[in-house]
């Protein structure tokens, strides 16, 4: 029997009083790799943070579960420790917080059994040398003037570091040169192999290296089209507008 | 005691009192008999009656400043504080009487009890003497005079009538006269030529020998060509029944000197904390002060420099937190007296739960100090919308070859950085704690490790239940 981690029944949310989503259906299993693509706007990344439990959104209709539990009762760090992860398009930053005590924290705070002292810095080397990161990256602030590519990397660092169950990508892919994206979608694929993904991209080429179980096509907050690898490269072939015509 | 003023006494209904279980304490009230007594008592030299009668007069006729949080400061009722305590053997307080949030507070920061006994105000001990023996002996070694201001104005009364009062006259507002007519405790750090002590010194294990007032003392003397760093206080909450703290700060940096001044202070929600701090650099000579303030109902604490020498150079790095009903009017001053003369300010604060702060600061060049540089930056951290921050900014440039720049910054914690955080396993509250520590981490990378870590504790405490 299929484990199932995350499904998303008939989600309707607003954000500040706009309806964004209109009714999505979606349901991961574990080992899944799903893939949602659309245009600007049409809804993807309110998704990823709506499950991940954002504050701005609203939801009007419909649930979500993970392992078969209401999330609504849950709070966001609550869903964190539940073994739920969202990679940020848009990673916020910590100003004067460095980059290894806030790893170090939130391993504690998520795993079960966290690792303690050389065995976390062991972890902590080995995840870094995968993501060729430098070691100087620990003693940095979070996230602040980093690059791009740089915020990307710590993302993915806190995915290997906090083996979630849930992995939520929101355009992980954005701002990276192709060297970059393959470390990324390395790292991806180690952490896939055990988990539920959910990648939110405009593009094909993180799905090449990453190679998706499902395709979902979204069009004005609806899962318009599902399908497999070949959707994805149709969709960048061909643009969305042969999904409206036959919607 | 001198005839005349045994015979004032004998009228005088502000007297000695309770001398059965070995405390000497005066009633509350001052007057100037009171001064004269205070300094009968600790039998000093003349020079110095003379000092504090002056500085009575001049307090007892200054008005009230009139900037600032007028409406607190008025509130302060001079004829309910007792100005002289000495307590022997047996202290005033009971550790019953010690609120239980403050009890709590020690608990929660992992201090022990002996210490806690002492920081609840209850006992003036809970260093071991062997360490301050220690500590004390490595100093003398190097010809490092540390004391106690009494002490060092009995054992080195020439050195203390030469500078006292030099930096901070006792006209220079109405608290330092206060200060300068009723001081008590605090301490005198003499550092010879040339002579670099390694580790900070710490104010607190001369606390052992005597009880701190609330009125003390510290003059540092950093004799050419030295380096000394003088730490001071500490992150738990000082429980004080007493609420006017008023202190005042000397410090002179000789030739090639360097001198930094470490503060961390967490008073109580019912002090007054009125500091005046200030420092003389002479030519190629460093000040720093670190200062860090937390807690009390109102703090006016603006360190000083005063960049005598050319080549002199000033720091001041601060921090405030203002809580609940709190209001820290903090700031720094420099004045580039001499050439080439720089600075840097840094001012960092916090207000949650309706606290105010306020960055007040003064930035003088005068018209023939020509070619100095100086960097000023104030970013105010708003937690909540009943919280509030201001900046007073005085600027006085006298020519067109000083090079200033002026930053500030307010800000808010945003939706985005708790979500992220929260994101990853962090609560509400512990998110909080974090971005806080994060912004007051530019002060805190300054401070001795145990320090930071106290203050990082304390501040993730304060942050606790601090938002719906």
């Amino acid at each position: 029997m299929a484990d199932e981690i995350l499904r998303v029944e008939n989600l309707h949310v607003n954000v500040e009083g706009t309806p964004i989503l209109k009714g999505v259906n979606l349901t991961i299993n574990r080992g899944e790799i799903h893939a949602i693509m659309g245009r600007n706007g049409a809804g993807k990344s309110t998704l990823a943070n709506v499950v991940m439990g954002h504050p701005a959104y609203e939801i009007t209709q419909g649930s979500i579960f993970y392992q078969g539990q209401p999330l609504e009762e849950l709070a966001v760090f609550e869903r964190a420790r539940a073994g739920m992860f969202l990679s940020f398009q848009y990673p916020a930053s910590i100003p004067g917080v460095q980059v290894g005590t806030f790893l170090k924290k939130s391993v504690s705070s998520v795993r079960e059994n966290p690792p303690k002292g050389r065995e976390f810095r062991k972890e902590l080397t080995a995840a870094m040398e995968q993501l060729s990161m430098d070691k100087s990256f620990l003693s940095r602030y979070v996230n602040d003037g980093f690059s791009g590519g740089e915020k990307k990397r710590l993302e993915i660092l806190q995915m290997l570091l906090l083996q979630p169950n849930l992995a939520l990508l929101d355009e992980t892919d954005s701002g990276l040169d192709i060297d970059a994206l393959r470390i990324v979608a390395q790292g991806i694929n180690q952490v896939a192999q055990d988990s539920a993904c959910l990648i939110i991209t405009h593009y094909q080429r993180l799905l090449d290296l990453v190679k998706p179980d499902f395709v979902h096509a979204m069009i004005d907050g609806v899962i318009i089209r599902t399908g497999g690898p070949e959707l994805a490269l149709r969709l960048e072939d061909q643009g969305y507008d042969w999904l409206d015509v036959t919607a | 005691m001198t005839e005349e003023s045994q015979e004032i006494i004998g009228d005088y209904r502000y007297g000695f009192h309770d001398p059965e279980n070995s405390t000497i304490r005066f009633d509350k009230g001052l007057s100037e008999q009171v001064v004269r007594d205070i300094s009968e008592l600790k039998n000093e030299p003349e020079w110095m009656t003379d000092i504090r009668v002056k500085a009575y007069r001049h307090f007892a006729e200054r008005v009230m400043p009139e900037w600032g949080n007028c409406s607190l400061l008025n509130m302060i009722d001079f004829e309910s504080i007792t100005y002289f305590l000495r307590s022997s053997n047996k202290t005033e307080n009971s550790w019953d009487d010690v609120p239980d949030d403050i009890k709590n507070t020690f608990d929660r920061l992992g201090i022990p009890e002996a210490e806690q006994k002492w920081l609840g105000g209850v006992t003036a001990q809970y260093e071991s003497e062997a360490v301050y023996h220690s500590i004390r002996e490595d100093l003398e070694e190097q010809g490092v005079i540390f004391l106690d201001m009494d002490s060092g104005l009995k054992e080195y009364p020439e050195i203390i009538k030469k500078y006292f009062g030099t930096v901070i006259p006792y006209s220079d507002n109405k608290f330092s006269a206060l200060n300068t007519a009723v001081w008590s405790g605090g301490s005198f750090l003499y550092i010879p030529k040339g002579v670099s002590v390694e580790m900070p010194v710490q104010a607190y294990f001369r606390i052992n020998a005597k009880n701190m007032g609330q009125f003390e003392r510290t003059l540092i003397i950093a004799d050419e060509g030295s380096t000394v760093h003088y730490v001071e206080g500490c992150t738990a909450p000082s429980y004080s029944t007493d609420s006017l703290h008023s202190a005042v700060v000397e410090l002179i940096a000789m030739e090639g000197a360097k001198i930094r001044y470490s503060t961390v202070q967490n008073w109580s929600s019912n002090v007054y904390n009125l500091v005046t701090k200030r420092a003389v650099a002479h030519k190629n000579a460093t000040i720093e002060w670190v200062d860090g303030n937390i807690g009390s109902k109102l703090t006016m604490k603006y360190p000083s420099v005063l960049l005598k020498g050319e080549g002199a150079h000033a720091e001041v790095i601060s921090v405030a937190y203002a809580g609940e009903g709190q209001h820290q009017d903090t700031g720094a001053k420099v004045h580039h007296l001499a050439s080439n003369t720089t600075s840097n300010i840094l001012s960092k604060s916090i207000s949650k739960n309706g606290g105010r702060s306020s960055y007040r600061g003064l930035l003088q060049v005068t018209p023939k100090s020509t070619g100095c540089r100086s960097k000023v930056v104030c970013d105010a951290l708003i937690l909540d919308e009943d919280s509030r921050s201001d900046t007073y900014p005085t600027m006085e440039i006298g020519n067109s070859t000083s090079d200033l720049e002026h930053e500030a910054s307010v800000s808010k914690v945003s939706s985005d950085q708790l979500f992220y955080l929260m994101s990853r396993g962090f609560t509400e509250d512990e998110a909080m704690g974090l971005i806080v520590n994060g912004f007051f981490e530019p002060f805190t990378r300054e401070l001795p490790m145990e320090y930071a870590v106290e203050l990082n504790k304390l501040l993730e405490l304060e942050m606790e239940g601090s938002i719906g």
